[in-house]
């Protein structure tokens, strides 16, 4: 079985379907001969040349403007934006521009484009360099928004979102660029808005995103040395999401807590224990409870960071008090 | 003016200008009389902007526009019925009415966008010009926009852009002095908009954005520049903004008298005046162009009226769409281990 980082998946996922479709280019700053802030491109500038491997300026709304003027013309760009913070910079053409042009023009206007971006804390890195925004784009309609956890899935669905015609969120988590796992060397794509049980247990069903599944399963590995047995499901997909499979694992196990890792308020775990009780409430034999960073910045020192952020700690005394209840 | 200009063009020109004119005469009408919602940006008073600049593209040039974006979809070809349909929400419109006013798309004229976020158009016309360069296709992208989104920092971003990829993109900055209530002199501290040009290694020319020769000449210029040599060129065409910003625009920012003023120097009374000059023969067929386009007009209203308007249904349609990637397949890590090593 061959092993691979998430890091050598994305990068892999994105040289073979440039060696595929001379329609896929990337643009960023600092993706070519530097390989990128987090060498995930590192390799491709010499395969693909300047062309096909663009660095840009620091300048995150024509990045973005740039992928979706050429992927109007049936180009498929992969742009990248180092930070999710930095999204904040380009938010107009995200929001208003590449998440309404299906929609305006009655779908008119196919975008087949990938924004790909690193966010998650843990890293020191500061309120600026560490933060959790999927919601804010689970939000807003038209886009997908991707954010996987194991190299395996990190391939497939990159694989798939290059594939669509649709705009893509691609969100990884920095801490988990060095983990390992199995990656089939034939080719496989992962499709949009299927959940992954990552552990099977009939006491409690833990719906966690990105690192917070590492966490999540760390935790549920604890939990069954005292014979609890947790399912963790990883959604991989936000948008869309697969709530199917989250219902089917409640219906067994009548418990859930959702764990994300973006400040509570608002979150998209939110919305995920709202919609469990909107639609299966007979099923539960608890309140859905939800884990997230507080609702603070995220700050630097390491000792204020853990206390904001997740902990297993955090994680296990949630479950407990939905288990207890 | 050029001499070199056919009959045949400046019939043509002449037409497209009318076209405008009428179109947008007739959208006001049909706001006031309750037809039209929302805000609408009148585009009279530039029309030879437009007019001469689409008037030098080939059907395969992009081009991508702003929220007074009326003139510059018709003078691409543009059909004024689908238009009328799309401005009063109804089904048959360019967008099947999601879009309106400020977001029409015509792919198969060349429009690529039109945009309600001001200078929100200029990265994505870098992106058409890049899109160009990487297909080798040899064509141009013109972006619109005005006074207003030279002011916005996404400008900066985009001349600087598409100067150090050498992208096929002519930037018509058309100043018509008015961003809402804001005159030009009160917020740009340039002398000239296309002074920003020099900065960004970019060629630029100033033209009478009223004479619509004048603008075809440069856009020409321009056009066959980038097809020998593939570089972006920035044109300012100064005009005048005659109506409020949009439709009830109270205007209390700036003087009637002048603009009264302004009205002798609009552009199809310019360009009638040139054509007399010139070309008296010609008088005859601007007679008969433009009994020709107040019928097409005429007819595009009415279409519009009678056109039903979008099933319901069709407001949770096109968010996405569907492709292989949204098929169900339960696609997991631990059967490929399984059953692949």
């Amino acid at each position: 079985m061959r092993e691979i980082t998430v890091r050598q998946a994305i990068n892999e996922a994105i040289r073979e379907e440039m060696q595929r479709d001379e329609r896929v280019f990337i643009l960023g700053e600092d993706i070519a001969s530097y390989g990128g802030a987090l060498k995930v491109t590192s390799g491709l500038y010499d395969e693909f040349g300047p062309e096909r491997v663009r660095d840009t300026p620091l300048a995150e709304n024509s990045i973005v403007g740039a992928a979706i003027g050429s992927a109007m013309i049936n180009m498929r760009p992969i742009a990248e934006i180092s930070y999710i913070d930095f999204t904040a910079v380009c938010m107009d053409q995200i929001i208003n521009q590449t998440a309404k042009w299906q929609y305006m023009t009655n779908g008119k206007i196919e975008l087949p484009l990938v924004i790909r971006t690193q966010g998650g804390g843990y890293r020191g890195n500061g309120a600026q360099h560490s933060q959790s925004l999927e919601a804010i784009f689970t939000h807003i309609p038209g886009l997908v928004v991707i954010m996987p956890s194991t190299p395996f899935d990190f391939k497939g669905l990159l694989v798939s979102a290059i594939r669509d015609n649709n705009p893509a969120i691609f969100i990884e988590h920095k801490l988990l660029y060095n983990t390992k796992g199995f990656v089939p060397e034939k080719e496989y794509s992962i499709p949009f808005g299927v959940a992954d049980v990552k552990k099977e247990g009939n006491d409690i069903t833990v719906i966690a995103t990105a690192y917070m599944v590492k966490k999540a399963l760390e935790v549920a590995n604890e939990f069954s040395k005292q014979g609890i047995d947790i399912e963790v499901i990883d959604p991989r997909t936000l948008n869309p999401f697969d709530y199917e499979t989250v219902f089917s694992s409640i219906k067994k196990t009548h418990r859930a807590v959702v764990v994300n890792e973006a400040y509570t308020t608002g979150s998209f775990a939110r919305q995920i224990a709202s919609k469990i009780s909107e639609e299966i409430f007979d099923e539960l034999d608890a309140p859905v409870l939800c884990v997230g960073a507080l609702d603070v910045p995220i700050p630097y020192s390491k000792v204020l960071e853990d206390y904001v952020l997740p902990s297993n700690e955090k994680i296990t005394e949630i479950i407990n008090k939905v288990l207890d209840y | 003016m050029s001499e070199e200009i056919g009959n045949n063009k400046i019939i043509e020109l002449f037409k497209i200008m009318k076209t405008i004119r009428l179109f947008e005469e007739e959208m006001e009408n049909l706001f006031k009389k309750g037809y039209i919602r929302g805000s609408v940006h009148l585009y009279i008073g530039q029309e030879a902007i437009a007019a001469g600049v689409c008037g030098v593209l080939n059907k395969e040039d992009y081009i991508v526009s702003n929220h007074r974006g009326h003139g510059h979809c018709l003078a691409k070809g543009a059909d004024p019925k689908y238009m009328a349909a799309e401005l009063l929400g109804k089904e048959r419109g360019y967008c099947g009415g999601k879009g309106g006013s400020m977001h029409i798309t015509d792919y198969e004229s060349g429009v690529l966008c039109a945009n309600g976020i001001v200078g929100a158009g200029l990265p994505i016309s870098v992106g058409a010009g890049l899109g160009l360069k990487l297909k080798q296709q040899k064509n141009v992208v013109v972006c619109f926009f005005g006074d207003g989104a030279w002011c916005e920092g996404v400008l900066h971003e985009s001349l600087n852009l598409a100067s150090i990829w050498k992208l096929p993109v002519i930037f018509v900055c058309e100043n018509n002095e008015y961003a809402i209530s804001t005159y030009y002199k009160n917020s740009i501290a340039a002398t000239n908009l296309s002074d920003i040009a020099n900065t960004y290694g970019i060629k630029s020319v100033i033209v009478n954005g009223n004479n619509v020769i004048e603008v075809f000449d440069a856009a020409k210029n321009a056009r066959e520049e980038i097809m020998y040599d593939s570089q972006p060129i920035f044109i300012e065409a100064k005009t005048y903004r005659l109506l409020g910003h949009y439709i009830g625009d109270d205007q209390n920012y700036r003087n009637k008298e002048n603009v009264t003023e302004k009205w002798k120097n609009e552009p199809l009374v310019v360009f009638e005046d040139w054509i007399n000059q010139n070309h008296p023969d010609l008088k005859d067929f601007l007679k008969e162009t433009e009994e020709e386009v107040q019928k097409v007009i005429k007819d595009a209203v009415q279409y519009a009226i009678d056109c039903p308007y979008p099933k319901v249904e069709s407001a949770t349609t096109h968010v996405f769409t569907y492709g292989p990637a949204w098929e169900r397949r339960n696609i997991c890590e631990r059967d490929y281990s399984e059953t692949s090593n």
